[in-house]
């Protein structure tokens, strides 16, 4: 129906009348379904934003306080440099590659302040569709995020994948992980989840991340390292950057995505951290300056507000032990509700094996629940969840463990 | 061997490049009138107060918390974003058919309104449809809509630089040889770098053929408020076309009249036919969004929201935007005046004929690399500096540099 405006021209109704419908997003759909469910026992379980054990988000003391200390400072507005705030890219590359990298010590990183885990991607992916002379393609595990695919596709690069999560055991698929790097062409660009893999939460073991490093060397191919919960995973930053660390001291010189959405709880403050590791400062400074033309055009520089927390809070000792302390609080807060899911399940009799929702690490828990089990799930219990069967586990408390064990029970006996 | 190892080193960025210049200089009376932002005449960067008193609040309040935003941005400042360009008596915005997108400064929403452009307008990933930009325009317009995936990006005529006023002759000649359906950004008001403005009547004949030639309407409105000290009279043109039934996008900024540069608050508003192709046009600007930064910054959005929202708090913005637009004016009165006490060669109404942060002061580049490197006064290559730069305890030394160059060098 188009409204009459009484306007000379008629020959098209408008501009956008061939403009299809976009659809909806999965994640996002989730949490509006969920808002309409009237059932005082619906749970959230789709998006992955950390919540306390009553459901509520949190908003870390360490944050609260570096927040009280900028106010007193009374800082201007002006414009931050198109890299960022240069404190923040300092201890957010210090945070990822450890305050003794030889690669800091070198100088031989550039470090960029980003819109967060998704901005610190995009930025990559449109640097490597500019800059990188290797294939176009995209190596992703099977599965991965989401929203890498259409982020790596807008920037102009292809997409291909890796054999990762294997259903039948709920966990790391390492055999057909090898044998699928094994044959990716050489220079092609293999992205790796640091730790928490999203969506599964299964992770690769020391010895296994050793032999993938080994391999990748051998077929020469540029990593991509997506680190979106150091410290969220394991509750220790360094045991999280562990494999990040790692293929740099095996010489790989790789592109790095950092987000604090989670560890700090900063979600909507946009903050995040990109990395290219170079082989000299002089390749760096290279590097840095063509980040700039890239980023100009899309938001000319980055938002002050949350790099600020996170730079005073890496910066300052005591908020940095706190956060520390908060991260590690978060992080068992989780492995607690996967003990006692699993509890739970054997309580209501369940007699198939849930070990992996405790072998998993991070937010999420791919329960290897089938899209019909989902399904009843949703609509018999009202826990809503994504058609994957994923689960965030910041969504389970101690109030509604025993609730969820009993639904999942239900639809899978 | 790096797979880094062709990057050619870029040149930098030239605004940043002459702060950069600027901050190493040791001269005592070195003046920076390039990159566009407010100073006082202390010569500082301004917090507004209103800003401080909000800020304040929302620290304060244990209620907040820094969870996502919607894809598209906080919703009261989505619809106080609109109501700010297209007035509260809005006809289209009482039908429903005016939306938008929260974005990262000006420069954010006009990415997504150029990715959009290059995906579904006139066709589908046309990167033919020509894109028109104003000679001379803010550099980074280029480039918006170059990395944006346009390939034919054109400027129209604007500036005239003999008679340092706009050329509407050149202008409308442009606009009736331009391909149907190209797109034309167009300023809002106080035209970045020239701060020359096309009068209401210009504007009527831009829109007349415009409407005729089925062009696309982009505005690019940084300045509201700033320019004129009104925020109804700055968004005259923006009003005229959409009440025109015009539907089209506009880029806002609120970096500059809000002072939140560092913030990054920025809104495109989207006018469309009606409610229904409104819809389908955000649901697209959503997937642009979530493979971009996936969602807005959310300190920014909620200061401007508050401050547009609560009517004290409104009237006290109002007043703190008048106190900058009312500087610069006295600015550029001041500066014409001495200028024309010294008995600098050539005519210099244009200085308070022009409107906004920006004078183009007819400088050429030579006069200009004189006023560096001997006077160290530093301005863009093209002439243009920033009003804002100039205070009661510099304008003398700024006008006998500028009598200097125009005198000493051809």
């Amino acid at each position: 129906m188009v409204v009459s405006l009484n306007l000379p021209i008629d020959h098209v109704s408008s501009w956008w009348g061939g403009v299809q419908m976009g659809p909806p997003d999965p994640i996002l759909g989730v949490t509006e379904a969920f808002k309409r469910d009237t059932n005082p026992k619906k749970m959230n379980l789709g998006v992955g934003a950390y919540r306390d054990d009553h459901g509520k988000p949190f908003v870390l003391s360490c944050v609260r306080k570096a927040e009280e200390l900028i106010t007193a400072k009374h800082m201007d507005k002006e414009y931050l440099p198109i890299g960022g705030l240069g404190d923040f890219s300092k201890c957010c590359a210090q945070l990822a590659l450890g305050a003794d990298s030889e690669v800091l010590k070198s100088s031989r990183n550039i470090t960029v302040q980003t819109i967060s885990g998704t901005g610190s991607l995009r930025i990559g992916a449109n640097f490597l569709a500019r800059f990188h002379g290797g294939p176009r393609d995209v190596y992703l595990p099977k599965p991965s995020w989401g929203n890498h695919t259409p982020i790596f596709r807008d920037a102009g690069m292809q997409l291909k994948a890796y054999r990762y999560y294997d259903p039948s055991t709920c966990g790391f698929d390492f055999k057909g992980a090898l044998d699928d790097i094994s044959k990716i062409p050489e220079q092609s660009v293999i992205m790796l989840h640091a730790c928490a893999h999203n969506p599964t939460g299964v992770d690769p073991k020391p010895e296994q991340w050793k032999e993938i490093s080994d391999l990748v060397k051998k077929r020469n191919l540029l990593v991509f390292f997506d680190m979106a919960y150091q410290g969220f995973a394991s509750g220790d930053i360094d045991r999280d950057a562990w494999a990040v660390r790692y293929f740099i001291e095996q010489g790989h010189n790789i592109l790095l995505s950092q987000s604090f959405a989670k560890n700090m709880g900063l979600y909507g403050e946009r903050v995040g951290g990109f990395t290219v590791v170079c082989n000299d400062t002089e390749e760096a400074k290279r590097v840095e300056s063509q980040l700039k033309i890239l980023i100009r055009p899309i938001y000319s520089n980055p938002p002050m507000n949350g790099a600020r927390i996170a730079a005073t809070i890496l910066n300052t000792p005591d908020l940095r032990s706190l956060w520390l302390e908060e991260v590690h609080f978060m992080a068992n807060r989780i492995i607690k509700m996967r003990e006692q899911l699993v509890a739970g399940l054997k309580k209501e009799g369940s007699s198939h094996n849930w070990q992996h929702v405790i072998d998993q690490i991070g937010m999420f828990c791919f329960t290897g629940l089938k899209p019909e089990q989902v399904e009843r799930l949703t609509k018999e219990f009202s826990v809503y969840m994504t058609k994957d069967g994923r689960i965030s586990m910041a969504g389970v408390t101690s109030a509604n463990v025993g609730y969820l064990a009993h639904g999942i029970h239900a639809v899978t006996k | 061997m790096s797979v880094f190892g062709d990057v050619p080193l870029a040149p930098p960025v030239a605004v940043f490049k002459l702060s950069a210049d600027f901050r190493e200089d040791g001269h005592p009376q070195k003046v920076n009138l390039g990159v566009g932002a407010y100073r006082t005449d202390d010569c500082q960067p301004w917090v507004l107060p209103v800003v401080k008193k909000v800020e304040r609040l929302i620290v304060e309040d244990a209620g907040l918390n820094h969870e996502y935003l919607p894809i598209l941005g906080l919703p009261e400042f989505r619809s106080a974003s609109s109501k700010v360009a297209l007035g509260d008596g809005s006809a289209a915005i009482k039908d429903g058919r005016v939306g938008g997108v929260q974005a990262l400064g000006g420069t954010g929403a006009l990415r997504i309104g150029a990715e959009f452009l290059r995906r579904w307008y006139n066709g589908v990933n046309n990167t033919a449809t020509p894109v028109y930009v104003s000679a001379p325009t803010w550099e980074n317009h280029n480039s918006v809509f170059a990395d944006a995936g346009f390939k034919d990006i054109r400027p129209y005529h604007y500036w005239d630089a003999a008679k340092r006023g706009l050329d509407l002759a050149g202008l409308l000649d442009d606009l009736e040889k331009a391909p149907e359906h190209s797109v034309f950004v167009l300023h809002a008001c106080a035209h970045n770098p020239t701060g020359t403005d096309p009068t209401r009547e210009e504007w009527k004949q831009i829109s007349e053929i415009m409407k005729r030639r089925s062009l696309f309407v982009f505005f690019d409105s940084a300045y509201q408020g700033f320019a004129s000290g009104d925020l109804d009279k700055d968004a005259w043109a923006i009003r005229y076309f959409v009440s025109e039934g015009f539907e089209l996008f506009i880029a806002q900024s609120f970096s500059k009249n809000f002072g939140l540069y560092n913030e990054r608050v920025g809104y495109l508003t989207v006018v469309a036919r009606d409610s229904e192709n409104l819809s389908r046009t955000l649901s697209q600007m959503e997937k642009i969004v979530r493979t971009t930064w996936s969602n807005p910054p959310s300190q920014g959005a909620r200061i401007v929201s508050k401050t547009l929202n609560c009517p004290e708090l409104f009237a006290e913005w109002k007043s703190n935007v008048k106190t900058m637009a009312d500087r610069v004016l006295l600015m550029r009165d001041q500066l014409k005046a001495k200028l024309q006490a010294l008995g600098t060669p050539g005519t210099w109404d244009h200085i308070t004929q022009q409107i906004g942060m920006f004078s183009f002061t007819g400088l050429n580049p030579k006069q200009v690399e004189y006023m560096i490197a001997e006077k160290h006064v530093y301005l863009m290559a093209s002439g243009r500096i920033n009003m804002c730069g100039l205070t009661t305890s510099n304008i003398d030394y700024i006008a006998q540099s500028i009598h200097d160059a125009v005198t000493k060098v051809q």
